[in-house]
């Protein structure tokens, strides 16, 4: 039988469930591997390099370099992991949980200073909250 | 015999813990959210406890994905703060209270709650920023802390079922405890917050005000609230809250005592991703 998941209709959102935790095993422990200062100045130091010592797949590697958090989330990566990337470049997790949206930092801000984004038409997926597929991305560069 | 004498519950975002280190609490964006600690602070000081038992979550520092436990109790005599990639905070190392957690382990595995048990472990911004927020920056903190671990970084978390009922052998632990210590229960973690994917910063003022209407005067009935409304209503992230559950499930009232006295209630949005909730609660004496 499988597993009963009865989050997959929830717009905009993965939920990092044990199919996602066994997908993402080297990716999420790559990404604990910078908690160590050492490891932070090697992988700064040569990214490929150090990514090419975890047994990773490509696509993993390759959304890791791109800093394409929401294609690292589709492939088993967890954001409390994936933090640690942002910590090593210098980044705050508003600036990291800003970029999976698209909008630009300055309107993620604001979007959270006035409040935060509305859960209304983002519970589920098929009404038209802004979080919904067919409105990525969020901000100026959708309207572009 | 040990008591607890008052839960203590609040939001452990962790740019809050980067304000106070980086002296930024009296810029205009900090600003409404310390002054909804300033009374805390102050009760904190005036009931001080013998020993404080941290509910929390480790964010994949102390436990990576080679081992996740999904409770797990600090039984150290002390925890050090974190490297969590921006360097640890400089902020005191936590003593822990190994005969009081231990007796805690023994009793609360006996009533049929599988505990993990920790003689070595880091702790991260989950424990030390609510540390920070209700004591600001003593050179050391107030009282022997004891970290307990919940998972709520991979599917499924404790059910807030369990985390109700987890809560009351705690309570029953610690009265079973031989010495007069009074202790504090704190329930951390939320509200309303998701920090992963296009739903990024979701935000749910009126449920987690809401939730906290609910902690206060019907938290059994809250405790059925399942996982999946968390997600939706309050972020990926928003559930954190089942958290707060077990500190709540300690208090007197659920095993037929008193109804707690509420001795101060804050919401705030945001904190960076978050919505800051924070509750005080007293049992009578």
């Amino acid at each position: 039988m499988a597993l009963n998941k009865p989050y997959l209709d929830v717009p905009g959102t993965t939920i990092f469930d044990a199919d996602q935790s066994r997908k993402g095993y080297h990716l999420n422990q790559f990404c604990m591997s910078l908690m160590k200062a050492e490891n932070r100045a090697r992988f700064k130091a040569d990214e490929r390099k150090y990514l090419d010592e975890w047994p990773m797949s490509e696509e993993q590697k390759q959304a890791v370099l791109a800093r394409d958090l929401n294609r690292c989330i589709a492939l088993g990566g967890n954001i409390y992991f994936l933090a640690k990337i942002g910590a090593t470049d210098g980044k705050s997790f508003q600036q990291m949980a800003g970029s999976m949206t698209g909008m630009t930092e300055e309107e993620y801000r604001h979007m959270m200073i006035s409040g935060g984004r509305s859960p209304e038409g983002n519970r589920y997926v098929g009404e038209d909250g802004d979080a919904q597929a067919h409105r990525q991305p969020q901000g100026k560069a959708g309207r572009a | 015999m040990a008591r607890i004498t008052a839960s203590v519950y609040t939001s452990h975002v962790p740019a809050i813990g980067a304000a106070i280190d980086q002296g930024k609490t009296t810029e205009p964006y900090w600003v409404p959210l310390f002054k909804g600690y300033e009374y805390s602070k102050q009760w904190m000081q005036e009931n001080k406890p013998d020993v404080i038992f941290l509910v929390y979550n480790d964010h994949a520092t102390a436990f990576s994905l080679e081992l996740i436990p999904t409770f797990a109790i600090g039984t150290a005599a002390e925890f050090t703060p974190a490297d969590e990639g921006y360097g640890p905070r400089p902020v005191p190392k936590v003593i822990g209270h190994p005969e009081l957690a231990s007796h805690i382990a023994q009793s609360v595995i006996q009533d049929d709650f599988d505990l993990t048990i920790v003689n070595k472990m880091d702790v991260d911004h989950g424990l030390t920023v609510p540390l920070s927020l209700m004591c600001g920056q003593p050179q050391a903190w107030p009282c022997p802390v004891i970290p307990f671990a919940v998972n709520v970084v991979q599917y499924p978390v404790p059910s807030g079922r369990r985390c109700f009922m987890l809560g009351q052998a705690i309570r029953r632990a610690i009265e079973s405890y031989d010495q007069p210590l009074r202790v504090q229960i704190w329930g951390t973690g939320g509200m309303s917050h998701q920090l992963q994917g296009p739903r990024a910063g979701l935000i749910n003022a009126a449920w987690d005000n809401k939730f906290l209407d609910r902690l206060i005067a019907d938290p059994e009935d809250l405790s059925k609230v399942p996982h999946i409304e968390y997600v939706r209503e309050a972020g990926s992230e928003g559930i954190e809250l089942v958290m707060w559950l077990i500190a709540r499930g300690a208090m007197a009232d659920v095993a037929g005592g008193k109804p707690p006295v509420v001795k101060h209630r804050f919401f705030h949005v945001p904190a960076s991703n978050t919505a800051v909730g924070h509750l005080i609660l007293e049992n009578p004496s």
